[in-house]
């Protein structure tokens, strides 16, 4: 574990001289870096000499530096986080296509007809009050429109809801998180992968690999691009919450419970979450970080991690069988537009046994 | 009726002869069954314990002003316990818990129901006191002593320092196996009692507007703000006693050994969370109901109008008070749940949007055609129209179990409730008390004083909590003492939205207090013929004893 914080830190700090140009490209930054830097390289090099099937030039593992403005807050942003998964962009579109123009018409409505009779009906424009206190017709009015109104809300609303609960694929990959006072483990029980504890970095290692404090973390989870992510989350001591806002997911982690929520990183990148349900004196102080990878790239992280990639796949060969890329052709079919250029994965026709 | 009547000079046996006979000092504050010195008690303790909920919003807001951590280990420290980095970390926890219930079960609750509630129901239905008057007192004292504990909770060990830092919601484990130590204990009695006391109060409530309303006034006559007090009352009698089921479970699950909220007895921390929610969802209408009451009466007083649509109006309250009851589930939407009872749950709470939108609009109407005057009451009454409708469309967004998903225990929520509380609660809270305070006091407030509350306080409040809402779309959770560095711009705007709410406030205390000492003395009815409602045609302050023929009501 200490060498692979070693790892984070120095190949961090090599980063963070690389400048914003490479944030564009994260995915092809930390493999170049790495070759460059004596250190973490020799690192590296043991690690992959100890995998003596990972192909050449994706054997190494070097944690990705945050591009600006993706997956993190942004200094005095008001909107959400950039959606970064399929579910986020149809949950950001019902909200900003939907609700945020309706509840702030209803808003200004209000405020309007406020105005109006402030004006209108002051005491002094309007010295003798009517006597009305009834009007059939418009109550129904004011009661029908409403519904109609919710109505129109309740289709997205109950779809988006319909598309967050889609069982997960066959190939989803699965990822046993859970929380702990004060920290995540996270384990990929089908790669063979144990659970490894993931803390917050102080502030100095923070600003020394580039990160934002508060967000940043030693271990992250590392996930493919494209492909579906299915999490068991459960709680050891206390109620806890996995949430990572970039790809609209939330759930609690509970002791006694395994929740279960997916979700489908678009592209390449860091993805920050903070624990989400009070759990003690550190609750503020127990980030979540997800870095989405090429295929290749995550499966040299598996490797890293001593793991197998194929594990799913070679203990379940039937599964598989019919699809043989099945796992990124899934990706592609879920979000084609996202990724024209990522590495790993450019199935050439979206399988039919795999769209959504 | 007339037996009613009857018993109360016989209970203030000292009152036989002369109806405004006071008992001394002590009888009369410590041992009172006067409903006007009872609610008077209740609005003095409201205002105390506002104060007490205030100040920690305030050193929450200092603290949050910017990243980092500042001051929490230092008040750890001058509160009584350790000065270290754990201390001062739980002493958050600790505000802002008690923040939440002081706000919740000893400012806004004992405000509305128990002051003005007290003050104003008896006079409304034309009745010469409530109907259990010894236990109205009980009430009270009940309450007063539930705040002490849990003001003394914050002294003892509560886990990682001196407090209960569970949050208002306590939930389990953290606050079973999480939390050693008497504080949550004492929190949690002090929750019990607060809860009994609730349950007298309405009991009492409930049998007074049912049978000692003057002859004539028939339910449908009766003012709206005794319907909304009706209303609430049965959601505190059938909520409350759910509550205490849920904190005894804890209590035993604490100190027993039992498993209600423990997996590994076969418990379930979940149901804890059903429990408490149930009972918690009927709370935010509890709170928001007799404001309800509180701003129809306003408006239709200033506007110089009748309620407009009064029996909609009516039954919109009814109708809000029984799908609040069916509703809990929305505040727990991420603790995983089925998909099928996500969508009951976001489809149940959005329709409770229509009857709040009656309402809303029904106000308005009430004001179309009138001949306003902008009295103090009146700029709160309409402050908290549009105030309420902002936080009334969030919580529709918040309803969407979809999109909950991302603002669920983020500072949209934070924002969301309180507009409807601190801007929606709070605004009936100040238009009920500067409309009734020529009433209650015998003297007039200023005016100029009044105005320059209102607008100094609404601009603080929406600089304080519009942001938040920006805050919460970015992703900053909750019931943090310390966040990102991209946070920060507008959590010192929130910051500075307090400090210009807190001037405000200042303008508040001024006006009572010269109000008291040298306000002018107030007419029997201040507010002209607007002002329909039976404790109007009384003198100001009423009588000791009033009522003691009957109003016969046309």
């Amino acid at each position: 574990m200490k060498s692979l914080k070693t790892l984070v830190i120095a190949a961090a700090l090599s980063l963070g001289a690389v400048g914003a140009g490479h944030a564009q490209a994260p995915a092809e930054a930390p493999a170049a870096t790495a070759s460059a830097t004596p250190a973490p390289a020799t690192d590296a090099a043991t690690q992959a000499a100890a995998d003596a099937a990972a192909p050449a030039g994706d054997a190494t593992y070097v944690p990705m530096k945050p591009a600006p403005g993706v997956g993190q807050p942004v200094d005095a942003g008001i909107n959400f986080q950039t959606q970064e998964s399929p579910i986020g962009e149809q949950a950001y579109w019902f909200s900003h296509v939907v609700l945020l123009p309706i509840i702030t018409v209803i808003s200004l409505f209000v405020l309007g007809l406020l105005l109006w009779v402030i004006v209108r009906y002051r005491a002094k424009a309007n010295p003798v009050p009517s006597k009305t206190t009834h009007n059939t017709f418009i109550e129904i009015i004011w009661t029908a429109i409403p519904v109609l109104i919710l109505a129109v809300i309740a289709v997205p609303s109950i779809r988006l809801l319909a598309a967050q609960y889609e069982p997960p694929k066959k190939d989803a990959l699965t990822i046993k998180v859970t929380g702990y006072q004060w920290y995540w483990g996270y384990a990929y029980p089908d790669q063979g992968i144990g659970e490894y504890v993931s803390k917050m970095l102080t502030e100095e290692q923070a600003k020394a690999s580039g990160e934002p404090y508060h967000l940043a973390v030693d271990n992250r989870m590392v996930v493919p691009v494209g492909q579906q992510v299915k999490l068991i989350i459960t709680g050891a001591d206390v109620i806890h919450s996995f949430a990572v806002p970039a790809l609209w997911t939330k759930m609690d982690a509970v002791p006694g419970r395994a929740n279960e929520t997916t979700f489908t990183v678009n592209k390449p990148g860091v993805y920050y979450g903070q624990c989400s349900e009070l759990c003690g004196v550190d609750h503020g102080y127990m980030p979540i970080a997800v870095e989405a990878l090429p295929m290749d790239k995550w499966k040299a992280w598996v490797r890293s991690k001593g793991g197998n990639p194929d594990g799913a796949e070679a203990a379940a060969p039937a599964a598989a069988q019919p699809v043989p890329e099945g796992p990124i052709a899934a990706v592609r079919t879920t979000a084609p537009a996202e990724t024209p250029d990522t590495a790993a994965g450019d199935a050439p026709a979206a399988s039919p046994a795999t769209t959504n | 009726m007339t037996d009613i009547a009857a018993t109360a000079p016989i209970h203030a046996d000292h009152a036989h002869d002369d109806h405004d006979h006071k008992p001394g000092f002590f009888v009369r504050w410590f041992m009172s069954t006067n409903h006007k010195d009872i609610g008077t008690l209740y609005l003095i303790f409201a205002i105390i314990a506002g104060i007490v909920g205030g100040v920690l919003s305030g050193m929450m807001r200092l603290e949050l002003a910017e990243p980092g951590i500042q001051y929490l280990q230092g008040w750890a420290q001058f509160m009584g316990g350790a000065g270290d980095e754990v201390a001062g970390k739980h002493f958050w926890n600790v505000m802002i818990t008690a923040h939440g219930l002081i706000m919740v079960f000893f400012m806004v609750m004992p405000a509305m129901i128990g002051g003005f509630g007290n003050w104003f129901v008896p006079l409304m239905i034309g009745a010469p006191d409530m109907a259990f008057p010894r236990m109205n007192n009980v009430s009270f004292w009940l309450t007063a002593v539930a705040f002490v504990m849990l003001v003394g909770s914050m002294f003892v060990p509560g886990g990682s320092g001196n407090g209960a830092g569970t949050g208002w919601t306590v939930y389990a484990p953290l606050s079973t196996s999480g939390s050693a130590g008497p504080a949550v204990d004492m929190a949690i009695f002090s929750l019990h009692l607060a809860g009994a006391a609730s349950i007298l109060g309405a009991i009492n409530f409930i049998t007074t507007i049912f049978n000692m309303r003057a002859p004539g006034m028939t339910l449908h006559k009766m003012p709206l703000f005794v319907w909304s007090v009706l209303v609430t009352a049965f959601l505190l009698l059938l909520a409350l006693p759910v509550l205490a089921a849920a904190i005894t479970m804890l209590i035993t699950d604490r100190n027993f050994g039992t498993t209600f909220y423990d997996a590994t007895g076969g418990g379930d921390p979940v149901l804890y969370q059903h429990l408490f929610w149930f009972f918690g969802h009927p709370e935010v209408y509890i709170m928001i109901l007799p404001g309800f009451g509180i701003v129809s009466q306003i408006i239709s007083t200033f506007s110089r109008k009748p309620v407009f649509g009064y029996l909609g109006m009516a039954y919109a309250m009814v109708a809000i008070g029984v799908v609040g009851f069916i509703v809990w589930a929305h505040h727990m939407f991420t603790v995983g749940m089925s998909v099928n009872l996500k969508m009951y749950f976001t489809a149940a709470t959005m329709v409770i949007a229509v009857p709040t939108g009656i309402k809303i609009f029904s106000w308005i109407a009430t004001m179309w055609g009138g001949s306003i005057s902008f009295k103090t009451p009146m700029v709160w009454a309409i402050g908290f129209i549009f105030m309420f409708t902002v936080g009334g469309v969030t919580g529709v967004v918040l309803a969407n179990g979809g999109v909950d998903t991302a603002l669920h225990d983020t500072y949209y929520v934070v924002a969301h409730f309180h507009y409807v509380l601190s801007l929606g609660a709070v605004f009936s809270l100040f238009a009920g008390f500067y409309y009734w305070f020529p009433k209650m006091s015998g003297r007039m407030y200023s005016e100029v004083l009044g105005q320059l509350h209102f607008w100094i306080f609404f601009i603080g409040v929406n600089v304080l909590f519009f942001p938040q809402h920006f805050l919460g779309q970015q992703g900053m959770p909750r019931r943090y003492p310390d966040y990102a560095e991209a946070y920060a711009y507008w959590h010192l705007i929130s910051s500075y939205g307090y400090a210009i709410m807190a001037v405000g406030m200042v303008f508040f205390f001024v006006n009572v207090i010269y109000s008291l000492v040298a306000g002018k003395k107030a007419v029997d009815n201040p507010w002209g013929e607007g002002a329909t409602t039976l404790e109007w045609t009384l003198s100001s302050p009423p009588p000791f004893h009033q009522f003691n023929e009957l109003p016969r009501i046309a």
